[in-house]
């Protein structure tokens, strides 16, 4: 698919290159000889904008580490320690706290993309599930690097979701006691979260390196969906998507570094600068906000059937939410990737986002907030968040495989190059 | 693009209702929202006021709250002269080295100790406040919903309780307290303190002072941050608008084929 060989003219480059063809490699993958899609719009920024929070989690994670001392006697010590007396500490705390919520911003925009545009469709159902993967890994690292300060939440966020594990059937509380490494939430647990939280990241870059060789193999999707007839259809990488991706990345560190300078606590919880207390709950436990949806999801089941407990319900339906991205590629029916071209996907689209969005709310608040009061019963935050919840599996797991095959999608455009839709084309019918 | 449109308002809608939420469920009072030196962007800490608040810590909060993470050196910070710390340090003692025969010793405190806490250990701490533990301070102001605003209106919050309301044993009602019930009796009182050069030491200006002191207290480093959030601003904005610049120029010659 290159649309340039690479040839060097340094003489030193090319004798690297001819034992070490690493500089073709970058030539080929981000460099004049990877050919793109001309008409990529901004949501295909956030690919590399992903790839930037990596980066700066790696750097500002391994200056910290230099610092931290992972025991409960002394990690909030430490933290505080780094806050006050570390050269510019306070600076790679608050960046990399900050940054990964700025990580799960970027990454679920990402996703979201994938939804929209059909990035998930054949030819790309590899890149999709590794992007799934990755995902899974982020959340793992996240919630690992929030228990780090030892801070309440962190310690009862800790407590709750180790404890969730207790409700698979049999094996659940050995599960448990070595996830702690003893009988509570104590100074093993913190020891292994904190050298996981250190290994993970690296895991992430091996799968990252890896989502990206998949995504070479056939190449960026873009807005219309439609594959890339002829080169007129593409502009080579460098300079055209260098130049942008810079450029997006530029808006992106604005936005980072308002937080940063800012509003540094704005997304943490108050209560996490409270050193963890064993015998003292808050009065609220809320993980951070980029989990609250699946928090809600967790927390939508209320009822036992038979042996199985709605604790393990929620936990079930809590790693389904996510699992059932990794079939999505074969729930979804339909040949027409772009939901610009889907009327009905595109509308069952929106109403996910705003489901995504009401999860979120719902997982902000208790359970029996209420909403509306009918009198003799009320509509609370727990119902509104089992409608979201089932919202969410009906999309997935219904509508879209329904949808898809039956839907009647509109005419596609002839090319990339050329986005006019031929006077004689049909609406292409569902398979 | 509307659809970008609809997106971007949920996700603000979100995150107000989100925060709004959490607020609402957790205070529900309204705080008395006081007009901060070190707000905003450009905000800086009042060296005069946070010293008049070290003196109401030193002498109101100090008897039962700890201040652990301030060494007294961190008091030249807030405009003590070396001078000066050495002398309020000098004027507290802590455990010193074993002497010749082993045994311990007392020393008065150097610049480089820490705040002493009033308590030996959390079981002394509850034995002389009726079972509640007086929290350290050192984070306090980031510790709160609300922060420094939540600190001046708990301190100013004090009041008679409603007819109907019931208070505990030993409790205090407060306005702005989660629940009403308080074990902090109401800590300061008119000329409470006496300030050597500056405003009447009323509650509201002691209540307003140590907060302000113990916002520096939880988060030192906010000057720092804001002058360098700023020229980080004002070098990516410029960045930003050249790296614009740059982009449109690269695609110049795609974009006019259409």
């Amino acid at each position: 698919m290159a649309t340039s060989t690479f040839e060097p003219k340094n003489r030193l480059v090319r004798w690297v290159d001819q034992q070490l063809p690493i500089f073709s490699l970058l030539h080929g993958s981000l460099g004049p000889g990877y050919p793109a899609p001309k008409n990529l719009n901004y949501f295909w920024n956030f690919g590399s904008l992903a790839g930037l929070c990596l980066v700066v989690q790696l750097v500002t994670g391994i200056v910290l580490a230099m610092h931290y001392q992972p025991s409960t006697a002394e990690a909030f010590g430490s933290t505080e320690h780094i806050m006050r007396d570390v050269n510019y500490g306070w600076l790679m705390r608050y960046v990399h706290a900050n940054g990964g919520s700025m990580f799960f911003i970027v990454v679920f925009i990402h996703i979201f993309r994938g939804l929209y545009y059909g990035s998930y469709k054949a030819p790309r159902e590899m890149l999709w599930m590794l992007g799934v993967v990755i995902l899974l890994l982020m959340m793992a690292t996240a919630f690992m690097g929030y228990v780090l300060p030892w801070g309440q939440m962190s310690f009862w966020g800790a407590t709750v979701i180790t404890n969730l594990f207790s409700a698979i059937p049999l094996v659940g509380e050995d599960i448990v006691t070595l996830l702690w490494g003893g009988f509570a939430v104590d100074n093993p647990t913190l020891n292994r979260f904190f050298s996981l939280h250190y290994l993970l990241p690296f895991v992430i870059v091996g799968v990252v390196i890896l989502h990206v060789w998949a995504l070479h193999i056939p190449g960026s999707n873009n807005p219309l969906g439609i594959d890339v007839k002829s080169p007129q259809d593409t502009v080579p990488f460098h300079p055209y998507y260098t130049a942008k991706d810079l450029f997006g990345i530029g808006v992106f560190i604005l936005i980072f570094a308002f937080f940063v300078f800012y509003a540094p606590n704005m997304l943490g919880h108050p209560d996490n600068y409270i050193p963890a207390n064993p015998l003292v709950t808050p009065p609220h436990i809320v993980p951070e906000w980029y989990f609250l949806p699946f928090y809600a999801i967790l927390r939508a089941f209320v009822t036992d059937i038979g042996p199985i407990t709605a604790k393990l319900q929620g936990v079930i339906a809590m790693f389904a939410s996510i699992l059932v991205l990794f079939i999505l590629p074969w729930l979804d029916g339909s040949k027409v990737r772009a939901a610009t071209f889907r009327p009905v996907y595109r509308f069952l689209f929106v109403i996910l986002v705003v489901d995504c969005f009401v999860l979120g709310w719902v997982g902000a608040n208790t359970p029996d907030r209420v909403l509306i009061d009918l009198g003799d019963s009320t509509f609370d935050m727990l119902h509104l968040g089992q409608i979201g919840t089932a919202w969410y599996f009906l999309h997935f797991l219904v509508l879209v495989p329904v949808i898809s095959r039956r839907e009647k999608t509109k005419p596609l455009p002839e090319s990339i190059a050329n986005p006019v839709i031929r006077p004689d084309a049909h609406a292409v019918p569902a398979e | 693009m509307k659809i970008i449109k609809a997106i971007k308002t949920a996700f603000a809608a979100t995150i107000l209702l989100g925060t709004g939420s959490v607020l609402a469920a957790e205070g529900e009072v309204e705080l008395k929202h006081q007009d901060w030196s070190f707000n905003g962007a450009f905000g800086t800490y009042d060296r005069a006021a946070m010293q008049r608040g070290f003196q109401v810590y030193k002498e109101v909060c100090a008897a039962c709250h700890g201040l652990k993470y301030i060494a007294f050196r961190n008091l030249m910070e807030i405009g003590f002269s070396e001078a000066e710390a050495k002398a309020i340090a000098a004027e507290y003692t802590v455990p010193g080295a074993p002497d010749e025969f082993g045994d311990p010793t007392e020393r008065a405190a150097g610049l480089s100790d820490y705040m002493p806490s009033p308590f030996a250990n959390e079981q002394a701490a509850k034995a002389s406040n009726n079972g509640a533990i007086p929290p350290d301070l050192s984070l306090v102001a980031k510790a709160r919903e609300g922060g420094p605003d939540y600190l001046y209106s708990l301190l100013t919050g004090y009041e008679d309780p409603p007819e109907d309301f019931e208070l505990g044993d030993g409790l205090n009602y407060n306005a702005v307290f989660p629940g009403h019930q308080i074990a902090m009796p109401q800590p300061l009182f008119d000329d409470f303190v006496t300030y050597a050069n500056g405003p009447e030491a009323s509650v509201d200006q002691m209540a307003k002072d140590v907060s302000h002191f113990l916002m520096w207290a939880a988060e030192p480093k906010l000057e720092a941050r804001h002058q360098m959030g700023f020229k980080v601003m004002a070098f990516m904005l410029v960045l930003t608008i050249l790296l614009y610049l740059i982009n449109r120029k690269v695609w110049a010659n795609v974009k006019k084929k259409h």
